[in-house]
């Protein structure tokens, strides 16, 4: 091990590890990767949160995982090496779901296997964990998947709220009773463009608090 | 009137830099040029000035507007009595029922989009944007009377916001705003926008006659056929249930020569977008697969909002490609994707709307290839010489 000096736990650099992805470096709205799960799962609250679990626990042992090995992995040959850590643990959450969650499992149909292909835990084990040791690994896994948790949980509660009158399953339109005086869901909440767009505000209302994520125009 | 100016001119040091209403200064700005032809004078160099700024471009087009909406109003009261069956009203009577209903329309589709525009321009320090006149009237011309008017404001903000501002207000925006607007409503709430009950006024609450059928002649002619279509005759004067102002092709074609006749509208888009419609209505009908097919080509042009759309939608200068060439292309992919929606996809019974959308987003695409291809013309000519 080069660095002798033992750093800790949750030292000032490694809290950055777990807060930058929660705002000036979101995976989502900053990076724009994980955009297709996004829009795929946000419809309603319920799938939303639990697709954000489930991702944070792949990323967070992955990180781990391929921390711990990346002395061991040839370069050549280390995508697939990664692959096969992610499919695996994807293939125990999924069945875990399935054993635990029956329902919301159903609702995630293939968008728990499609975790694979989520940008964001390639990138993570390409960018961070091939290089660091397994502690900051998993600090970064867990901050990346919490940045794109929480933005699927914003952007599900909107489309849930306005697209289907509702907060987590919840019939809050009916019970306030807006439907009696002519209220209507507004269905484009549901299709794929809104979260596209709903995504779009976010970044739009981040953007204008945080003038050092503008790009430069040239 | 030069009482009004003089008053004007008073309150005008209130809002230059550091006075009083400085942060309004845009909203002054707007009124007085839209009320008076701005004093200001070029001071260097040689400029030809206009009066035929984009307020007078905007206020040609309300004029060109205003048979459609004149016959729409009519063809309010006109369908309502039929659908009711009511025998003894007048004409004027039927006119006036139509334009009452359709004034709460037009004034909800105005506050809202001026009121965001106006907004939107103190906070960005620009000067209002004359675009929202139009289509400030356009909005109420292309929705079913029915529709709920928080539904027309809830659309027509998104419309402004989205549409319009955020790429940077009027001149910047990529889809035409007024159909952007329909398109929201279209896919929001698809049950106000469709069937046969939203184009008659009072139907949704039921209380027909029976036997009577609101649907448009397009949906008429998805689901019971051709036979039971109206007349040629009756769609190309108007008396059909459909859109405000998309009905009367007579009273759209009077807008239509106003536009060409000061030059406001491109003839080039209107001229290929009905051979495009006309020449995939023909191939339709050589091929002739299903009844729809087989629907005379010349109906596509006057049944649904085809005239509408290709006078007044298809002809925005912001939304259109800008090239010549690129017109025609613009203009006959319209013609031709409205006729394709409209006959093979069982969802969407009028095709114009989503055609035109589309197309939009085409236009700086085939602007880019006609400005290529034009480059790449002349650098030849420039080495063979």
């Amino acid at each position: 091990m080069e660095n002798v000096e033992k750093e800790p736990l949750f030292s000032a650099k490694y809290r950055k590890l777990l807060t930058n992805p929660l705002g000036q470096d979101n995976p989502i709205t900053v990076q724009v990767l994980g955009i297709c799960s996004a829009l795929a799962v946000t419809v309603k609250m319920n799938p939303a949160i639990v697709m954000a679990i489930s991702v944070m626990v792949v990323l967070a042992v992955s990180n781990v995982v391929i921390a711990s090995l990346r002395k061991m992995i040839p370069g050549r040959i280390r995508i697939i090496v990664q692959l096969v850590v992610i499919a695996t643990m994807v293939i125990i959450v999924d069945q875990f779901l399935k054993a635990f969650a029956f329902d919301i499992s159903k609702q995630l149909s293939v968008f728990v296997g499609l975790i694979i292909t989520n940008c964001i835990i390639m990138g993570r084990l390409e960018a961070f964990a091939m290089a660091n040791k397994p502690w900051p690994a998993f600090l970064d896994g867990l901050g990346n998947a919490w940045g794109y948790g929480w933005i699927l949980i914003v952007v599900s509660f909107f489309r849930e709220f306005l697209g289907s009158g509702s907060i987590m399953g919840v019939p809050v339109m009916e019970k306030i009773g807006v439907y009696n005086w002519g209220y209507e869901d507004n269905g484009m909440m549901i299709l794929p463009p809104m979260a596209l767009i709903t995504v779009g505000l976010i970044i739009w209302v981040q953007r204008s608090r945080n003038k050092t994520l503008i790009e430069e125009n040239k | 009137m030069s009482f009004l100016l003089d008053k004007m001119k008073k309150m005008e040091p209130l809002f230059e830099k550091g006075g009083r209403f400085e942060k309004l200064r845009s909203v002054y700005d707007g009124f007085a040029t839209f009320l008076y032809v701005p004093d200001q004078v070029t001071s260097r160099g040689a400029h030809i000035r206009d009066y035929m700024d984009m307020k007078r471009t905007m206020i040609i087009v309300v004029i060109a507007l205003i048979p459609a909406l004149l016959f729409g109003s009519y063809n309010i009261g006109l369908q309502h009595t039929r659908a009711f069956g009511i025998v003894d009203w007048s004409l004027m009577q039927m006119f006036w029922f139509g334009f009452l209903k359709i004034l709460p329309l037009i004034i909800v589709s105005y506050v809202t989009g001026l009121g965001i525009e106006f907004v939107a321009a103190q906070i960005r320090g620009h000067e209002i944007n004359e675009g929202y006149l139009v289509t400030g009237m356009l909005i109420p011309l292309i929705m079913p009377i029915d529709v709920p008017l928080w539904m027309l404001a809830v659309s027509v903000a998104f419309a402004v916001i989205i549409g319009k501002e955020i790429f940077g207000g009027t001149g910047m925006n990529i889809l035409n705003p007024a159909l952007t607007a329909r398109a929201f409503l279209f896919f929001s709430y698809p049950a106000w926008m469709s069937g046969d009950t939203v184009w008659i006024e009072g139907l949704t609450k039921g209380g027909a006659i029976d036997a009577f059928s609101g649907a448009t002649p397009l949906a008429v002619a998805k689901l019971d056929g051709i036979a039971r279509m109206p007349s040629a005759m009756e769609m190309f004067v108007g008396t059909i249930p459909g859109s405000v102002g998309e009905t009367s092709v007579i009273a759209i074609l009077i807008g239509a020569l106003i536009l060409l006749v000061t030059g406001v509208g491109s003839w080039r888009i209107m001229l290929s977008m009905t051979l495009g419609a006309l020449g995939m209505g023909l191939l339709l009908n050589l091929t002739g697969g299903n009844a729809y097919m087989q629907i005379p080509a010349y109906y596509h042009l006057i049944m649904g909002g085809f005239a509408f759309g290709a006078v007044f939608m298809a002809t925005d200068p912001v939304s259109a490609a800008q090239t010549n060439t690129g017109k025609y292309i613009y203009g006959a992919l319209t013609g031709i994707l409205v006729v394709i929606i409209r006959v093979f996809n069982p969802a969407y019974p009028e095709g114009t709307m989503l055609a035109i959308l589309l197309m939009n987003v085409m236009a700086p695409l085939i602007d880019h290839y006609v400005v290529q291809a034009n480059i790449r013309r002349r650098v030849k000519r420039v080495r063979t010489a």
